[in-house]
Protein backbone atom coordinates (compact mmCIF):
# COMPACT_ATOMS: atom_id res chain seq x y z
CA UNK A 1 0.00 0.00 0.00
CA UNK A 2 2.97 2.57 0.79
CA UNK A 3 4.71 3.98 -1.96
CA UNK A 4 4.91 6.93 -4.78
CA UNK A 5 1.43 7.38 -6.01
CA UNK A 6 2.27 10.41 -8.44
CA UNK A 7 5.52 10.96 -9.84
CA UNK A 8 7.27 14.51 -11.32
CA UNK A 9 6.22 14.28 -14.78
CA UNK A 10 2.26 14.02 -13.87
CA UNK A 11 2.73 16.53 -11.34
CA UNK A 12 4.61 19.09 -13.38
CA UNK A 13 1.95 18.32 -15.83
CA UNK A 14 -0.96 19.11 -13.48
CA UNK A 15 0.76 21.93 -12.16
CA UNK A 16 0.75 24.07 -15.59
CA UNK A 17 -2.64 23.18 -16.01
CA UNK A 18 -3.93 24.40 -12.39
CA UNK A 19 -1.79 27.52 -13.21
CA UNK A 20 -3.74 27.88 -16.67
CA UNK A 21 -7.28 27.79 -15.17
CA UNK A 22 -5.97 30.31 -12.55
CA UNK A 23 -4.46 33.10 -14.91
CA UNK A 24 -5.59 36.64 -14.73
CA UNK A 25 -3.76 39.92 -14.52
CA UNK A 26 -3.00 40.09 -11.11
CA UNK A 27 -2.84 36.99 -9.00
CA UNK A 28 -2.62 36.67 -4.98
CA UNK A 29 -1.49 33.76 -4.42
CA UNK A 30 -1.38 32.42 0.00
CA UNK A 31 0.34 29.14 0.18
CA UNK A 32 -0.23 27.41 3.50
CA UNK A 33 3.35 26.16 4.91
CA UNK A 34 5.02 24.00 4.23
CA UNK A 35 3.71 22.41 1.34
CA UNK A 36 1.14 24.60 0.21
CA UNK A 37 3.91 27.61 -0.12
CA UNK A 38 5.89 25.20 -2.39
CA UNK A 39 3.05 24.63 -4.53
CA UNK A 40 2.38 27.84 -4.97
CA UNK A 41 6.16 29.23 -5.70
CA UNK A 42 5.72 26.65 -8.29
CA UNK A 43 2.33 28.11 -9.41
CA UNK A 44 4.07 31.49 -9.10
CA UNK A 45 6.66 30.12 -11.70
CA UNK A 46 4.16 28.94 -13.95
CA UNK A 47 1.65 32.61 -14.04
CA UNK A 48 4.43 34.43 -14.63
CA UNK A 49 5.14 33.00 -17.56
CA UNK A 50 1.82 33.32 -18.64
CA UNK A 51 2.26 37.08 -18.27
CA UNK A 52 0.51 37.41 -14.93
CA UNK A 53 1.74 39.61 -12.27
CA UNK A 54 1.78 37.08 -9.22
CA UNK A 55 1.91 38.86 -5.30
CA UNK A 56 2.89 35.88 -2.50
CA UNK A 57 1.97 35.46 0.78
CA UNK A 58 2.11 32.41 3.14
CA UNK A 59 0.13 31.08 6.21
CA UNK A 60 1.25 28.89 9.02
CA UNK A 61 -2.02 27.90 10.89
CA UNK A 62 -0.15 26.27 13.59
CA UNK A 63 -1.81 28.62 16.01
CA UNK A 64 -5.43 27.90 14.87
CA UNK A 65 -5.55 24.52 14.62
CA UNK A 66 -8.77 22.90 15.95
CA UNK A 67 -6.85 20.40 17.61
CA UNK A 68 -3.59 21.98 19.51
CA UNK A 69 -6.01 20.75 23.15
CA UNK A 70 -5.24 16.97 21.57
CA UNK A 71 -1.91 17.14 19.34
CA UNK A 72 1.27 19.13 20.33
CA UNK A 73 2.63 22.23 18.36
CA UNK A 74 4.44 21.43 15.26
CA UNK A 75 7.82 21.26 16.34
CA UNK A 76 8.75 23.75 13.39
CA UNK A 77 6.63 26.71 13.50
CA UNK A 78 7.20 28.58 10.13
CA UNK A 79 4.98 32.01 10.85
CA UNK A 80 2.94 33.54 8.42
CA UNK A 81 4.01 36.45 5.90
CA UNK A 82 1.39 38.53 4.20
CA UNK A 83 3.04 41.14 2.89
CA UNK A 84 0.22 42.61 1.20
CA UNK A 85 -2.55 43.86 1.86
CA UNK A 86 -5.92 41.06 1.76
CA UNK A 87 -8.59 43.62 2.19
CA UNK A 88 -10.66 43.48 -1.18
CA UNK A 89 -8.40 41.29 -3.13
CA UNK A 90 -9.26 38.08 -4.92
CA UNK A 91 -7.19 35.56 -2.73
CA UNK A 92 -6.26 32.13 -3.92
CA UNK A 93 -5.41 29.92 -1.08
CA UNK A 94 -2.58 27.45 -2.43
CA UNK A 95 -2.08 23.65 -0.30
CA UNK A 96 -0.50 20.47 -1.47
CA UNK A 97 -3.06 17.63 -0.01
CA UNK A 98 -6.47 18.24 0.82
CA UNK A 99 -8.08 15.54 3.35
CA UNK A 100 -10.40 16.19 5.82
CA UNK A 101 -10.81 20.47 5.31
CA UNK A 102 -9.89 21.47 8.75
CA UNK A 103 -6.62 22.90 7.54
CA UNK A 104 -8.36 25.03 5.10
CA UNK A 105 -11.33 26.29 8.04
CA UNK A 106 -8.32 26.88 10.32
CA UNK A 107 -6.51 29.07 7.11
CA UNK A 108 -9.86 30.66 6.11
CA UNK A 109 -10.07 31.65 10.05
CA UNK A 110 -6.41 32.96 9.85
CA UNK A 111 -6.84 34.48 6.65
CA UNK A 112 -9.85 36.70 7.82
CA UNK A 113 -7.92 37.82 10.70
CA UNK A 114 -5.69 39.79 8.36
CA UNK A 115 -8.97 41.47 6.53
CA UNK A 116 -11.60 41.01 4.12
CA UNK A 117 -10.99 39.30 0.86
CA UNK A 118 -12.99 40.27 -1.84
CA UNK A 119 -13.16 36.59 -2.43
CA UNK A 120 -11.36 33.49 -1.66
CA UNK A 121 -10.51 30.42 -3.90
CA UNK A 122 -9.06 26.88 -2.89
CA UNK A 123 -6.00 25.51 -5.42
CA UNK A 124 -4.75 22.03 -4.65
CA UNK A 125 -2.20 19.64 -5.71
CA UNK A 126 -3.72 16.60 -4.65
CA UNK A 127 -7.38 15.66 -3.33
CA UNK A 128 -7.40 12.19 -1.64
CA UNK A 129 -11.22 12.56 -0.33
CA UNK A 130 -12.37 12.06 2.99
CA UNK A 131 -13.62 15.52 3.62
CA UNK A 132 -15.21 16.26 7.09
CA UNK A 133 -16.07 19.87 6.22
CA UNK A 134 -17.95 21.20 3.71
CA UNK A 135 -15.21 22.77 1.80
CA UNK A 136 -13.97 21.97 -1.72
CA UNK A 137 -11.09 23.25 -3.46
CA UNK A 138 -11.92 25.22 -7.15
CA UNK A 139 -8.71 23.54 -8.65
CA UNK A 140 -8.16 20.11 -7.90
CA UNK A 141 -5.11 19.06 -9.93
CA UNK A 142 -4.70 15.32 -9.11
CA UNK A 143 -6.92 13.29 -7.30
CA UNK A 144 -7.34 9.36 -5.33
CA UNK A 145 -9.23 8.06 -2.65
CA UNK A 146 -6.79 6.92 0.67
CA UNK A 147 -8.36 5.73 3.37
CA UNK A 148 -8.25 7.46 6.39
CA UNK A 149 -5.21 5.99 8.11
CA UNK A 150 -2.72 6.78 5.60
CA UNK A 151 -0.95 10.05 5.17
CA UNK A 152 -0.10 11.48 1.84
CA UNK A 153 3.08 13.40 1.68
CA UNK A 154 4.33 15.24 -1.15
CA UNK A 155 7.94 15.87 -1.45
CA UNK A 156 10.14 18.22 -3.47
CA UNK A 157 13.65 18.02 -4.13
CA UNK A 158 16.02 19.56 -6.47
CA UNK A 159 18.26 17.53 -8.81
CA UNK A 160 21.93 18.46 -9.42
CA UNK A 161 21.20 20.97 -12.26
CA UNK A 162 18.57 22.61 -9.58
CA UNK A 163 15.75 21.78 -10.88
CA UNK A 164 12.25 20.76 -8.94
CA UNK A 165 12.14 17.09 -8.57
CA UNK A 166 7.84 16.29 -7.18
CA UNK A 167 6.63 13.07 -5.69
CA UNK A 168 3.42 11.98 -3.93
CA UNK A 169 3.38 9.18 -1.90
CA UNK A 170 1.27 7.58 0.66
CA UNK A 171 1.93 5.05 3.97
CA UNK A 172 0.53 4.17 6.92
CA UNK A 173 -0.62 6.69 9.26
CA UNK A 174 1.64 6.49 12.76
CA UNK A 175 -1.00 7.74 14.31
CA UNK A 176 -4.48 5.89 14.53
CA UNK A 177 -6.09 7.21 11.93
CA UNK A 178 -7.16 10.32 13.45
CA UNK A 179 -9.62 12.90 11.72
CA UNK A 180 -7.22 14.83 10.00
CA UNK A 181 -5.03 16.47 7.25
CA UNK A 182 -1.13 15.53 7.62
CA UNK A 183 0.49 18.49 9.65
CA UNK A 184 0.99 21.97 7.79
CA UNK B 1 10.60 28.62 38.08
CA UNK B 2 13.58 30.27 36.38
CA UNK B 3 16.04 30.08 33.62
CA UNK B 4 18.01 27.14 35.25
CA UNK B 5 15.52 24.88 34.35
CA UNK B 6 15.89 25.40 30.62
CA UNK B 7 18.07 23.48 28.36
CA UNK B 8 19.59 25.13 25.33
CA UNK B 9 17.22 23.39 23.00
CA UNK B 10 14.36 24.53 25.64
CA UNK B 11 15.49 27.98 24.58
CA UNK B 12 15.63 28.00 20.99
CA UNK B 13 12.47 26.14 20.68
CA UNK B 14 10.90 28.93 22.69
CA UNK B 15 12.85 31.77 20.98
CA UNK B 16 11.53 30.19 17.70
CA UNK B 17 8.24 30.46 18.65
CA UNK B 18 7.97 33.71 19.98
CA UNK B 19 9.96 35.21 16.80
CA UNK B 20 6.48 33.37 14.84
CA UNK B 21 4.28 35.33 17.18
CA UNK B 22 5.89 38.71 16.22
CA UNK B 23 3.20 38.71 12.90
CA UNK B 24 0.21 38.64 15.48
CA UNK B 25 1.24 41.21 17.16
CA UNK B 26 1.96 43.31 14.41
CA UNK B 27 -1.37 43.10 11.89
CA UNK B 28 -4.48 45.12 12.30
CA UNK B 29 -6.44 42.25 14.30
CA UNK B 30 -4.36 41.31 16.83
CA UNK B 31 -6.01 37.64 17.65
CA UNK B 32 -5.73 34.53 17.56
CA UNK B 33 -8.05 31.78 18.88
CA UNK B 34 -4.52 29.47 20.30
CA UNK B 35 -6.09 29.91 23.97
CA UNK B 36 -9.60 29.60 23.46
CA UNK B 37 -11.41 28.57 26.62
CA UNK B 38 -7.99 28.84 29.10
CA UNK B 39 -8.26 30.84 31.98
CA UNK B 40 -4.79 32.92 32.97
CA UNK B 41 -4.57 34.35 36.78
CA UNK B 42 -2.04 37.05 37.09
CA UNK B 43 -1.05 37.52 40.81
CA UNK B 44 1.26 40.09 41.25
CA UNK B 45 2.11 40.87 44.90
CA UNK B 46 5.02 43.35 43.83
CA UNK B 47 4.12 46.45 41.68
CA UNK B 48 4.31 46.20 37.42
CA UNK B 49 3.39 47.63 35.37
CA UNK B 50 4.85 46.45 31.93
CA UNK B 51 5.21 42.97 32.99
CA UNK B 52 1.94 41.76 34.08
CA UNK B 53 0.25 44.56 31.13
CA UNK B 54 3.03 42.55 28.53
CA UNK B 55 1.02 38.97 30.00
CA UNK B 56 -1.98 40.16 29.63
CA UNK B 57 -1.62 41.41 26.50
CA UNK B 58 -0.16 38.12 25.47
CA UNK B 59 -2.62 36.26 26.75
CA UNK B 60 -5.54 38.01 25.44
CA UNK B 61 -4.53 38.03 22.12
CA UNK B 62 -4.55 34.09 21.91
CA UNK B 63 -7.94 34.76 22.89
CA UNK B 64 -7.16 33.02 26.92
CA UNK B 65 -9.53 35.03 29.85
CA UNK B 66 -7.32 37.12 31.81
CA UNK B 67 -7.34 38.05 35.29
CA UNK B 68 -5.63 40.72 37.17
CA UNK B 69 -4.79 40.14 41.32
CA UNK B 70 -3.06 42.79 42.56
CA UNK B 71 -1.12 42.79 46.05
CA UNK B 72 -3.28 45.67 47.59
CA UNK B 73 -6.00 44.26 46.01
CA UNK B 74 -5.40 40.86 47.12
CA UNK B 75 -6.96 38.86 50.76
CA UNK B 76 -3.29 38.97 51.53
CA UNK B 77 -3.96 42.25 52.57
CA UNK B 78 -6.51 40.69 55.53
CA UNK B 79 -3.82 38.44 56.33
CA UNK B 80 -3.95 35.31 53.86
CA UNK B 81 -1.10 33.41 53.54
CA UNK B 82 1.17 33.09 50.44
CA UNK B 83 -0.54 29.76 49.87
CA UNK B 84 -4.27 30.33 51.20
CA UNK B 85 -4.13 32.39 48.62
CA UNK B 86 -2.43 30.44 45.91
CA UNK B 87 -4.56 27.06 46.91
CA UNK B 88 -8.09 29.37 46.75
CA UNK B 89 -7.30 30.82 43.20
CA UNK B 90 -6.07 26.87 41.93
CA UNK B 91 -9.49 25.69 43.28
CA UNK B 92 -11.60 27.88 40.79
CA UNK B 93 -9.10 25.89 38.10
CA UNK B 94 -7.55 28.04 36.18
CA UNK B 95 -5.04 26.81 33.29
CA UNK B 96 -2.19 28.75 34.30
CA UNK B 97 -0.74 31.40 37.71
CA UNK B 98 1.18 34.39 36.71
CA UNK B 99 3.36 34.65 39.96
CA UNK B 100 5.31 38.13 40.62
CA UNK B 101 6.31 37.87 44.62
CA UNK B 102 8.89 40.14 46.46
CA UNK B 103 10.55 36.95 47.94
CA UNK B 104 12.94 35.21 46.01
CA UNK B 105 11.47 30.74 46.00
CA UNK B 106 8.13 32.07 46.52
CA UNK B 107 7.08 30.66 42.85
CA UNK B 108 8.35 27.39 43.34
CA UNK B 109 6.92 26.96 47.08
CA UNK B 110 3.34 27.16 45.52
CA UNK B 111 4.56 25.22 42.41
CA UNK B 112 5.46 22.59 44.86
CA UNK B 113 1.98 22.59 46.48
CA UNK B 114 -0.28 23.64 43.56
CA UNK B 115 0.85 20.60 41.52
CA UNK B 116 -2.15 20.92 38.85
CA UNK B 117 -1.86 23.99 37.98
CA UNK B 118 1.16 25.21 35.97
CA UNK B 119 2.68 28.46 37.39
CA UNK B 120 5.28 31.00 35.48
CA UNK B 121 7.64 32.60 37.44
CA UNK B 122 7.03 36.46 36.58
CA UNK B 123 9.75 37.64 38.90
CA UNK B 124 10.94 36.14 42.22
CA UNK B 125 12.89 38.98 45.02
CA UNK B 126 16.26 38.62 43.90
CA UNK B 127 16.18 35.34 42.52
CA UNK B 128 15.24 34.77 38.63
CA UNK B 129 13.29 36.71 36.08
CA UNK B 130 13.15 33.98 33.13
CA UNK B 131 10.44 35.71 30.78
CA UNK B 132 12.39 39.07 30.52
CA UNK B 133 15.56 36.96 30.02
CA UNK B 134 13.95 34.84 27.11
CA UNK B 135 12.37 38.54 25.74
CA UNK B 136 16.40 39.55 25.79
CA UNK B 137 17.82 36.67 24.23
CA UNK B 138 15.28 36.96 21.52
CA UNK B 139 16.28 40.77 20.70
CA UNK B 140 19.86 39.75 20.55
CA UNK B 141 19.07 37.33 18.27
CA UNK B 142 17.53 39.30 15.93
CA UNK B 143 19.73 41.78 15.90
CA UNK B 144 23.33 40.14 16.10
CA UNK B 145 21.94 36.48 14.71
CA UNK B 146 23.55 34.25 17.55
CA UNK B 147 24.79 34.07 21.34
CA UNK B 148 28.18 31.97 20.83
CA UNK B 149 31.03 33.85 21.84
CA UNK B 150 28.98 37.29 22.34
CA UNK B 151 30.09 39.89 25.22
CA UNK B 152 27.46 41.36 27.30
CA UNK B 153 28.56 44.07 29.68
CA UNK B 154 25.68 44.32 32.81
CA UNK B 155 26.35 47.28 34.58
CA UNK B 156 24.84 48.53 37.70
CA UNK B 157 23.41 46.89 40.56
CA UNK B 158 24.03 43.38 40.31
CA UNK B 159 24.04 42.46 44.18
CA UNK B 160 19.57 43.39 43.76
CA UNK B 161 19.04 42.34 39.61
CA UNK B 162 17.14 39.25 39.51
CA UNK B 163 17.56 39.90 35.74
CA UNK B 164 21.29 39.73 36.52
CA UNK B 165 21.05 36.46 38.10
CA UNK B 166 19.07 34.84 35.05
CA UNK B 167 21.11 36.09 32.75
CA UNK B 168 24.76 34.72 34.31
CA UNK B 169 22.38 31.70 34.42
CA UNK B 170 22.00 32.29 30.51
CA UNK B 171 25.00 33.14 29.06
CA UNK B 172 26.71 29.44 30.93
CA UNK B 173 23.73 27.91 28.23
CA UNK B 174 24.00 29.89 25.68
CA UNK B 175 27.60 30.45 25.31
CA UNK B 176 27.84 34.31 25.77
CA UNK B 177 30.11 36.23 27.69
CA UNK B 178 28.95 38.19 30.55
CA UNK B 179 31.20 41.48 31.96
CA UNK B 180 29.96 42.51 35.13
CA UNK B 181 30.15 46.35 36.05
CA UNK B 182 29.57 48.07 39.71
CA UNK B 183 30.64 49.23 42.19
CA UNK B 184 31.79 47.20 45.23
CA UNK B 185 28.62 47.70 47.02
CA UNK B 186 26.10 46.73 44.71
CA UNK B 187 27.73 43.40 43.96
CA UNK B 188 27.08 40.45 45.47
CA UNK B 189 29.79 37.98 47.33
CA UNK B 190 31.54 35.38 44.94
CA UNK B 191 29.29 36.65 42.13
CA UNK B 192 32.76 35.28 40.00
CA UNK B 193 31.75 31.65 40.20
CA UNK B 194 29.41 32.02 37.54
CA UNK B 195 32.08 32.50 35.60
CA UNK B 196 31.85 36.36 34.09
CA UNK B 197 34.17 38.33 34.47
CA UNK B 198 33.95 41.51 37.31
CA UNK B 199 35.02 45.32 36.67
CA UNK B 200 34.70 47.85 38.82
CA UNK B 201 35.95 50.78 36.18
CA UNK B 202 32.75 51.10 33.21
CA UNK B 203 35.75 52.03 31.12
CA UNK B 204 37.62 49.35 31.37
CA UNK B 205 34.91 47.05 30.38
CA UNK B 206 33.63 48.72 27.40
CA UNK B 207 35.97 47.85 24.24
CA UNK B 208 34.95 44.57 22.31
CA UNK B 209 31.58 44.49 24.20
CA UNK B 210 28.81 43.35 21.58
CA UNK B 211 25.69 44.59 24.11
CA UNK B 212 25.87 46.95 26.64
CA UNK B 213 23.22 45.71 29.54
CA UNK B 214 22.23 48.53 31.87
CA UNK B 215 20.53 48.17 35.00
CA UNK B 216 17.94 50.62 36.69
CA UNK B 217 18.93 51.50 40.20
CA UNK B 218 16.33 49.93 42.34
CA UNK B 219 16.25 53.00 44.89
CA UNK B 220 13.18 50.92 46.79
CA UNK B 221 15.41 48.01 47.36
CA UNK B 222 18.55 49.52 48.77
CA UNK B 223 18.50 49.26 52.32
CA UNK B 224 20.42 52.01 53.55
CA UNK B 225 21.96 55.27 50.85
CA UNK B 226 25.46 53.90 51.51
CA UNK B 227 25.87 51.80 48.15
CA UNK B 228 26.69 55.19 46.42
CA UNK B 229 27.79 58.72 47.18
CA UNK B 230 24.98 60.33 44.91
CA UNK B 231 22.92 60.09 41.65
CA UNK B 232 25.26 62.69 39.76
CA UNK B 233 28.21 60.42 41.04
CA UNK B 234 26.51 57.60 40.14
CA UNK B 235 25.80 58.58 36.92
CA UNK B 236 29.52 59.99 36.01
CA UNK B 237 31.14 56.66 37.40
CA UNK B 238 28.39 53.89 35.94
CA UNK B 239 26.10 55.78 33.54
CA UNK B 240 25.71 55.29 30.15
CA UNK B 241 26.59 58.51 28.13
CA UNK B 242 27.43 59.65 24.81
CA UNK B 243 30.92 59.70 25.08
CA UNK B 244 30.77 56.02 26.57
CA UNK B 245 28.52 54.83 23.52
CA UNK B 246 30.97 56.30 21.19
CA UNK B 247 33.88 54.42 22.64
CA UNK B 248 31.80 51.41 22.59
CA UNK B 249 31.52 51.61 18.36
CA UNK B 250 28.51 51.12 16.07
CA UNK B 251 28.06 47.63 16.57
CA UNK B 252 27.23 47.49 19.92
CA UNK B 253 23.61 46.94 21.29
CA UNK B 254 22.23 48.94 24.13
CA UNK B 255 19.81 47.00 26.15
CA UNK B 256 17.44 48.23 29.14
CA UNK B 257 14.61 45.96 30.75
CA UNK B 258 12.51 49.11 31.89
CA UNK B 259 11.88 51.42 33.89
CA UNK B 260 15.04 53.13 32.59
CA UNK B 261 15.78 56.27 35.28
CA UNK B 262 17.32 58.52 32.63
CA UNK B 263 20.18 60.55 34.14
CA UNK B 264 20.89 58.01 36.03
CA UNK B 265 21.97 54.70 34.41
CA UNK B 266 21.74 56.00 31.14
CA UNK B 267 21.29 59.42 29.98
CA UNK B 268 18.45 60.36 26.97
CA UNK B 269 20.51 60.69 24.44
CA UNK B 270 21.62 57.02 24.33
CA UNK B 271 18.32 55.53 25.57
CA UNK B 272 16.70 57.41 22.49
CA UNK B 273 19.82 56.47 20.23
CA UNK B 274 19.66 54.51 17.18
CA UNK B 275 20.98 51.27 18.82
CA UNK B 276 18.99 51.34 21.58
CA UNK B 277 16.91 48.00 21.75
CA UNK B 278 14.59 49.19 24.83
CA UNK B 279 11.53 49.31 22.95
CA UNK B 280 12.44 45.96 20.50
CA UNK B 281 12.59 44.21 24.06
CA UNK B 282 9.27 45.60 25.15
CA UNK B 283 8.02 44.17 21.86
CA UNK B 284 8.96 41.06 22.09
CA UNK B 285 8.36 40.23 25.44
CA UNK B 286 4.78 40.38 24.28
CA UNK B 287 5.83 37.76 21.66
CA UNK B 288 7.93 35.48 24.25
CA UNK B 289 5.22 35.08 26.96
CA UNK B 290 2.47 34.55 24.23
CA UNK B 291 4.88 31.61 23.15
CA UNK B 292 4.85 30.50 26.60
CA UNK B 293 1.70 30.13 27.41
CA UNK B 294 0.97 28.13 24.20
CA UNK B 295 3.55 26.11 25.23
CA UNK B 296 2.70 25.64 28.60
CA UNK B 297 -0.70 25.34 28.26
CA UNK B 298 -1.58 23.45 25.19
CA UNK B 299 -1.61 19.37 26.49
CA UNK B 300 0.89 17.24 25.36
CA UNK B 301 3.95 19.42 24.64
CA UNK B 302 7.04 18.06 26.26
CA UNK B 303 7.40 19.15 29.79
CA UNK B 304 9.57 21.67 29.78
CA UNK B 305 9.59 24.51 32.73
CA UNK B 306 7.84 24.19 35.42
CA UNK B 307 7.80 27.66 35.86
CA UNK B 308 9.34 30.97 34.47
CA UNK B 309 10.49 33.32 37.00
CA UNK B 310 11.44 36.63 36.03
CA UNK B 311 14.30 38.15 37.48
CA UNK B 312 13.71 41.09 37.38
CA UNK B 313 13.90 44.25 39.21
CA UNK B 314 13.45 46.70 36.57
CA UNK B 315 10.07 46.08 36.20
CA UNK B 316 7.77 47.94 38.95
CA UNK B 317 6.49 50.85 38.31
Amino acid sequence: MNGIIFENKQIRKSLKKMAQSMTDTSVYLVGIQRGGSQVANALQKRLKKEGCNVVRGNLDISFYRDDLDRSPLHPVVHGSDLPFDINDRHIWLVDDVIFSGRTIRAALGELFDYGRPASVSLAVLVDRGGRQLPIQPNVIGLSFSAPADHVVDLTMCKNAAGKAVWSISRRLSERKACSEEHLP
Amino acid sequence: MGIADLSSDDIMWLLQLGESMLDINRRSIKKAPTLRGKTIINLFFENSTRTRTSFEIAGKRLSADVINISASTSATKKGESLLDTGQTLAAMQPHLLVVRHGLAGSCAFLAEYLQNTAIINAGDGSHEHPTQILTDLLTIQQSLGSFEGKIMTLVGDIAHSRVARSHLLAAKIMGYHIRLVAPKTLLPLHVARYGCSVYHDFDAAIPGSDIIYMLRVQNERLTSACCFPSIREYHEAYGLHRARQRMAGDHCLIMHPGPMNRGVEISSDVADSLNSRVLHQVENGVSIRMALLTHLINANNPPMLAHNNEDEDDDED
